[in-house]
């Protein structure tokens, strides 16, 4: 049995390209960074003082620590933490809202499918990050990071929505629907049952996708200090850092490291989307 | 009788597209567990300026109608409508009393011109390097374009914008941190000024920018490359060159615009962004100092100028599309 797992991971990895691999091991590093390493933390790193400032790298702070006498090393996990936490919140449940309102309206059409399609035409237009910066700077910093997330969703769900329902058109025509319709089955059972599976590969490259688009626009946000000041997460220590003078002080690992690591990690989840999306269009090739 | 259809259900759709955007913005705001009105009041009296009680009235009333914060919930909104519809945000908090569409006048034409040059020349490029990629994908410059491109593209515009800072203007002395623009005179002497000191945001932003059209024209035109009718082509003996732009290039440049008018909400948020970490004197940099002082009506009126301009640009590259693509002209 275990053998048998074994052979068919291997089968898969190996008809992998090169970029979905790299992709895909620099996220899993990531999420082992963010959710196991994590654990050890020892918490409270963004407590002011906690340790010697200004000190080098060494064995009992990897990172060194800044200005403010904080560990570097813990923060910058945190943060990794807190900004993989949103992005995978804002990608499942914008994914999930978008693809199931996307195939509802393709299937009942009509007027109730226009007005859902021309709100997500104007979404789509719409500036994001204008209104994502308004809503910021009334809450001046006090927003909570789910309430920055729940900002995140409403703007990111007519994407997958868009496409689902251009799926669910090509999809409706199909034999395997009406025997299913005139079986008795009832609409929102076919919806669940027999198209779900279709969109599924569509709607896992989509949550990658959303991942970084959305740790994207809330470490702008934090970046100019309208999410939550007080969460670390990447864009909120590049913040920290640039109000410190942390560039000015030559405190390079500081600021440094968190940018490092969205690069990182961007371009790892960009890999693995583009990635996965060939492996997908290769099996269905074959 | 098609062409003017086409143009209304356009220009119906630039209308509704803000008129959305408003109401998006309008309620989103109105949800929010803030006040600006007492905002402002406890700023005051926290700067150490003291305030009878009756002037504390007063100066509720004041801002209430400043904000467009008077009558009900309905009223507010129609009367938001009415305002916009003039151009008319009121007036700036932070230079009071200039009003704000004087201000976002002066900041626009910087964040255009900046906007308008850095992303024809992206997708230009772009678009170029992209289709050569594409169509001739074995190469191993396509290979190493598409590398890089696959590197710069993902990460955030402030990310790029924040490492060219430290590298050109801290690092190595070679543009100011802070860039001054002087006044406008019609000059080599001022234009060339004006280069020079926008050339780290220029820069900034083409890159991401550029990396994303090499992107997807490259995926656009390698599947064209593979059409039959490309190959029926090379046995019918067409050069090269002639199958790369008449058939590769022709076909997958549509997606090119239409992706064009999709991307510009990015495009504009990417710029915000790069505006404030270089000090640009555009409306990014309005932005900035309305957060910094709580200037919300500075702040409203820099968005809707945002919507109005992203949905604008939208709807003139719908109207351009007519013209490149034969099949909707004549149909």
């Amino acid at each position: 049995m275990n053998t048998g797992y074994k052979a068919s991971f291997r089968q898969i990895w190996r008809s992998m390209s090169l970029r979905f691999k790299i992709g895909l091991c620099i996220v899993i590093a990531f999420i082992i960074i963010g959710f196991v390493v994590y654990l050890f933390s020892p918490g409270e790193v963004m407590t002011l003082s906690a340790y010697k400032k200004n000190q080098a790298p060494s064995w009992e702070h990897i990172l060194g620590t800044n200005k403010q006498g904080q560990d570097i090393f813990w923060l910058l996990i945190e943060s990794i933490h807190n900004s993989m936490m949103i992005g995978i919140v804002v990608a499942a449940a914008a994914t999930a809202i978008g693809v199931f309102i996307g195939l509802l309206s393709g299937f009942v059409g009509g007027a109730v499918d226009r007005v859902i399609m021309f709100l997500c035409d104007s979404i789509i237009v719409i500036p994001s990050l204008p209104i994502l910066i308004l809503m910021g700077s009334m809450l001046k910093g006090r927003a909570s990071l789910m309430m920055i997330a729940g900002i995140l969703i409403i703007f990111n769900w007519p994407w997958p929505a868009r496409q689902a329902r251009s799926m669910a058109l090509t999809i409706r025509e199909r034999e395997f629907i009406n025997t299913a319709r005139f079986s008795g089955e009832n609409l929102f059972k076919i919806v669940c049952v027999e198209i779900l599976p279709h969109v599924l590969s569509w709607s896992m490259a989509n949550f990658v996708n959303t991942i970084l688009v959305a740790i994207g626009s809330e470490a702008s946000l934090a970046v100019l200090g309208l999410s939550s000041t007080t969460t670390p997460t990447l864009g909120n220590m590049i913040y920290w850092a640039r109000q410190y003078q942390a560039i000015m002080l030559k405190q390079w690992i500081w600021i440094g490291s968190p940018v490092l690591a969205t690069a990182v990690l961007f371009i790892g989840l960009f890999l693995t989307y583009t990635g996965y999306n060939e492996y997908v269009a290769k099996k269905r090739g074959r | 009788m098609r062409l003017t259809k086409f143009i209304l259900s356009r220009l119906l759709a630039w209308f509704l597209t803000i008129l959305v955007g408003i109401t998006v913005v309008f309620f989103l705001q109105r949800m929010m567990p803030a006040d600006p009105v007492e905002g402002m009041i406890t700023k005051m009296t926290s700067m150490g300026t003291t305030l009878s009680p009756e002037e504390i009235e007063n100066m509720r009333a004041t801002l209430a109608r400043q904000y467009g914060l008077e009558g009900s919930l309905f009223e507010q909104y129609l009367d938001t409508l009415k305002r916009l519809a003039h151009f008319d945000f009121g007036l700036s908090m932070t230079n009071y009393p200039t009003t704000v569409a004087s201000m976002i006048a002066q900041a626009l034409p910087y964040t255009l011109c900046l906007l308008l040059v850095t992303t024809i020349l992206s997708w230009i490029i772009g678009n170029a390097i992209g289709l050569l990629a594409g169509f001739k994908k074995e190469k191993w410059y396509s290979k190493l374009m598409e590398t890089i491109s696959m590197c710069i593209y993902p990460i955030p515009y402030f990310m790029v914008a924040l490492v060219i800072m430290i590298l050109m203007a801290y690092v190595k002395r070679w543009f100011p941190l802070v860039p001054s623009f002087g006044e406008f005179a019609f000059s080599w002497e001022w234009l060339s000024k004006v280069i020079y000191n926008s050339f780290m945001p220029a820069l900034s932003l083409m890159l991401v920018g550029t990396g994303w059209w090499i992107i997807s024209m490259k995926a656009l035109s390698s599947n064209v490359a593979e059409e039959e009718y490309v190959n029926y082509g090379r046995l019918k003996g067409l050069t090269e060159a002639t199958i790369g732009y008449r058939y590769v290039f022709r076909n997958s440049i549509l997606s090119q615009v239409t992706a064009l008018a999709l991307h510009i909400g990015g495009v504009f948020g990417g710029s915000l962004m790069c505006e404030i970490t270089f000090s640009y004197p555009g409306v990014g940099q309005l932005i900035n100092s309305a957060i910094y002082n709580s200037d919300y009506n500075l702040l409203t009126g820099v968005i809707f100028i945002s919507i109005f301009a992203v949905a604008t640009a939208t709807l003139l590259i719908d109207l351009i599309y007519p013209l490149i693509d034969p099949r909707i002209r004549n149909s």
